[in-house]
């Protein structure tokens, strides 16, 4: 087995590790820290059912960044729903069978990658050319950008121009999560992919990805708004009360 | 109205959004909070030697108690949806009044000291030592934020700046540097009953003068009733609402209402003010205190029912946090909450606001009503930030839009909304809220009014509207003093029960 094959055996364990333990440890924190005050943004629904559909709209359709602003909305849906087909479509890298629907997938998954790639353009343009937007840029909010584009051109460059050895990389996949270590095909450019792929995952939740899971503890987002009905009171409040009566 | 020392930005059909001017704005100050009065809340008067060590606790502090701020630190990916949503923004240009610049100035000491990133390659990411040019900066623009929640409508993470705010002013008083206006106010209220500092007695003079100039107008003997036990509603109201113009006219408006509905009702010397600058300030405890004179006033007058007059902050303080911070609501468990709650009575939502309860009693045709008496006006309707995106009216989400709407349409007979971007959830700050209605800010509350003042000319030149109603203290206040800014007359705003004031007849 060469050394760079192990090199990327131990990388994707790495980065599979931290990224996993790190949401994970952030899901824990932000569902730890306690929200003392009904604070949603009304109007708000007024049940759990009603609270659900706010989230859903939010996380599927962007409803507020709908609302605010048409261009980034556009690029920033054109980019997740890009990479959401492009995931899902490398399901079939990870599974012997593959699932059926992974199939059905596949070819919009392909071509999604231009979608996707799309909205990274123009959400980067955006970070040039509104001198708002250009303000509040920070060189991270730059190589992010650059690692996401990175990732999508350099898988496109597989997919459209310069095929790897498939079969290799889902024996190499495959033997990851069977602990049967197989060689890793060589192609540059599959090394520059899997590369930026494991740098992503590793940065995961110590950067502005947070976003992803941070939506879902938004107090404004996902509380009910119902505080005349149902007294709500934090943990620490409960001992300020015993405490001052 | 002498010339004002800063330009007043001038209308336009549409409003445009203003290329940025850094620095336009860092000038604005306001005074900081004299030594008696961070005494009394607890707090340093100056910084001290240790202030960046209590900065920093402060923060970290807040950052374990609050789920918003904790997540709204993380999650923000810099998209700029927010960037041209503040009014003060659109008033001033100034970049650190777009929401997400200022959230970053928290941000970066958040990631300095509280992050990984932030402490191995600052300058990647953005992170920055906190130092007293930092807070000079903080004191500034936290300061310059009415708290009114705009941003949060468009922020795809519903990142809600009025919390890092809130959290911005709690670090800044914890580490010696409080803003006068608000905290003498937090004094007052503390010391006296209500911000304005009236004493009980002055207040019963008040109370009685109104008594006589309503009986000499309407013939019929109208009470304002103070401290009366076994009262069944008690109202609770800004306590602006007793002095200053227009506020008056909209108390003497409930008390029409309450009058004409046959209730037995009554002021409370001890709780004279609905208003609670604790939540400008970002201090749970502070912000607790002040609401639980509403609570012990309750419990000692014995009333069924507590009332809320016309006041946005004030609003949203007694609905989405009464029931938390003292009990006045329902379904408590604990033997804190029941003692009040066994008292209140469970047909009526608890705390009220007076729109629903006029609405209901419009709605039951328990109010004889006269709009033409109205029809010298031709009315919009200003919804305030609080009221609008902090709390709601009625039984369905939105009811705090269309409530204070049809009380207009049942008591006048001229009404037109002004543009829909700029009203219900969209509604634009009148730019005093959030513990900003001080002279020593009039350049930012002048300049923070502008997208309101652009939307009224819209509907001043277009359906001829002279009157601009409102139901918030602060905003009636702040549109008094900047309609003339705008070549407006200041008489132009004033509350909804002003309106059912001049409509309802009485016998």
């Amino acid at each position: 087995m060469s050394s760079l094959t192990v090199f990327y055996i131990g990388l994707f364990y790495v980065a599979t590790l931290i990224l996993i333990a790190g949401v994970a440890y952030r899901i824990y924190e932000y569902s730890r820290t306690p929200a003392p005050l009904k604070i949603p943004t009304t109007p708000a629904p007024t049940t759990n059912a009603g609270v659900a559909y706010r989230m859903a709209r939010e996380v599927v359709l962007f409803e507020s960044l709908f609302k605010s602003n048409k261009w980034t909305w556009v690029f920033g849906w054109l980019f997740h729903f890009g990479l959401l087909l492009v995931l899902l479509r490398h399901i079939r890298y990870f599974q012997e069978p593959v699932w059926f629907w992974v199939d059905i997938v596949q070819p919009f998954g392909k071509y999604a990658s231009f979608a996707m790639v799309a909205g990274l353009l123009g959400l980067w343009a955006r970070r040039f050319l509104v001198d708002r937007v250009r303000y509040i840029s920070t060189p991270s909010d730059h190589l992010i950008l650059a690692l996401l584009v990175g990732i999508g051109l350099s898988g496109m460059m597989m997919t459209f121009v310069v095929h790897t050895d498939i079969v290799a990389l889902k024996a190499f996949m495959l033997g990851l999560m069977t602990f049967d270590f197989q060689p890793l095909p060589t192609d540059t450019i599959l090394l520059v992919h899997l590369a930026l792929v494991a740098l992503l995952m590793i940065i995961f939740p110590i950067s502005k990805l947070l976003h992803a899971p941070g939506i879902f503890f938004s107090p404004t987002r996902n509380q009910a708004d119902n505080p005349r009905e149902h007294r709500h009171v934090a943990n620490w409040a409960i001992e300020l009360e015993r405490k001052n009566g | 109205m002498a010339a004002p020392e800063f330009e007043v930005p001038q209308f336009k059909e549409q409003i445009e959004i203003p290329k940025i001017r850094e620095g336009s704005m860092s000038h604005v100050k306001s005074f900081v909070s004299p030594q008696p009065t961070q005494e009394f809340l607890g707090y340093p008067w100056e910084l001290g030697e240790d202030w960046k060590e209590r900065a920093l606790f402060k923060m970290g502090d807040l950052l374990k108690k609050y789920r918003s701020l904790r997540v709204f630190m993380d999650a923000c990916v810099h998209c700029g949806a927010c960037t041209d949503k503040c009014h003060y923004y659109l008033g001033s240009a100034d970049p650190k009044n777009m929401p997400v610049a200022r959230q970053e100035l928290m941000r970066k000491v958040y990631r300095r000291y509280f992050t990984l990133p932030g402490k191995i390659a600052p300058w990647l990411v953005g992170a920055e030592e906190l130092t007293k040019e930092t807070l000079e900066d903080w004191y500034s623009y936290y300061h310059q934020c009415s708290e009114c929640r705009r941003c949060s409508v468009f922020c795809p993470y519903g990142i809600d700046t009025a919390e890092i705010t809130m959290a911005g002013r709690e670090i800044l008083n914890y580490a010696g540097m409080g803003q006068k206006y608000s905290n003498e106010i937090l004094t007052k209220v503390q010391k006296i009953g209500n911000n304005l500092g009236l004493p009980g007695p002055a207040l019963e003079d008040t109370l009685a003068g109104l008594e006589e100039d309503i009986e000499a107008d309407t013939g019929v003997p109208v009470k304002l009733p103070m401290d009366v036990k076994g009262a069944e509603i008690l109202l609770v109201t800004p306590s602006a609402d007793f002095f200053s113009e227009p506020h008056v006219e909209s108390l003497i408006g409930y008390a029409k209402v309450f009058h004409a509905a046959g209730a037995s009702w009554t002021l409370s010397s001890y709780a004279s003010e609905a208003g609670n600058f604790g939540l400008f300030n970002g201090n749970y405890e502070t912000m607790r205190k002040v609401a639980l004179r509403i609570r012990d006033a309750a419990l000692e007058l014995g009333v069924k029912r507590i009332i809320v007059g016309e006041c946005g902050h004030a609003w949203r303080v007694a609905y989405s946090f009464w029931n938390t911070l003292t009990g006045i609501g329902f379904d408590g468990k604990d033997p804190f909450s029941i003692e009040l709650q066994q008292q209140l009575d469970h047909r009526y939502p608890q705390p009220m606001h007076i729109c629903e309860y006029t609405w209901d009693l419009i709605q039951q045709g328990r109010l004889k009503l006269d709009p033409s008496a109205n029809d010298d006006k031709i009315i919009t309707y200003h919804d305030s930030c609080n009221v609008a995106r902090a709390s709601r009216m009625g039984d369905e989400p939105g009811g705090q839009f269309t409530i204070p709407r049809n009380i207009i349409k049942a008591v006048a007979n001229n009404f037109h909304d002004m543009a829909a971007e700029t009203i219900g959830e969209a509604t634009f700050c009148c730019g005093g809220g959030g513990g900003v209605l001080t002279d020593d800010l009039i350049e930012l509350r002048v300049k923070g009014a502008y997208p309101r003042m652009n939307a009224l000319n819209n509907v001043v030149q277009e359906e001829n509207v002279n009157f601009m109603a409102t139901i918030c203290a602060i905003c009636k206040a702040q549109f008094t003093k900047v309609l003339p800014y705008y070549g407006f007359d200041r008489s132009m705003v004033g509350g909804v029960h002003q309106l059912v004031s001049a409509a309802i007849k009485l016998d």
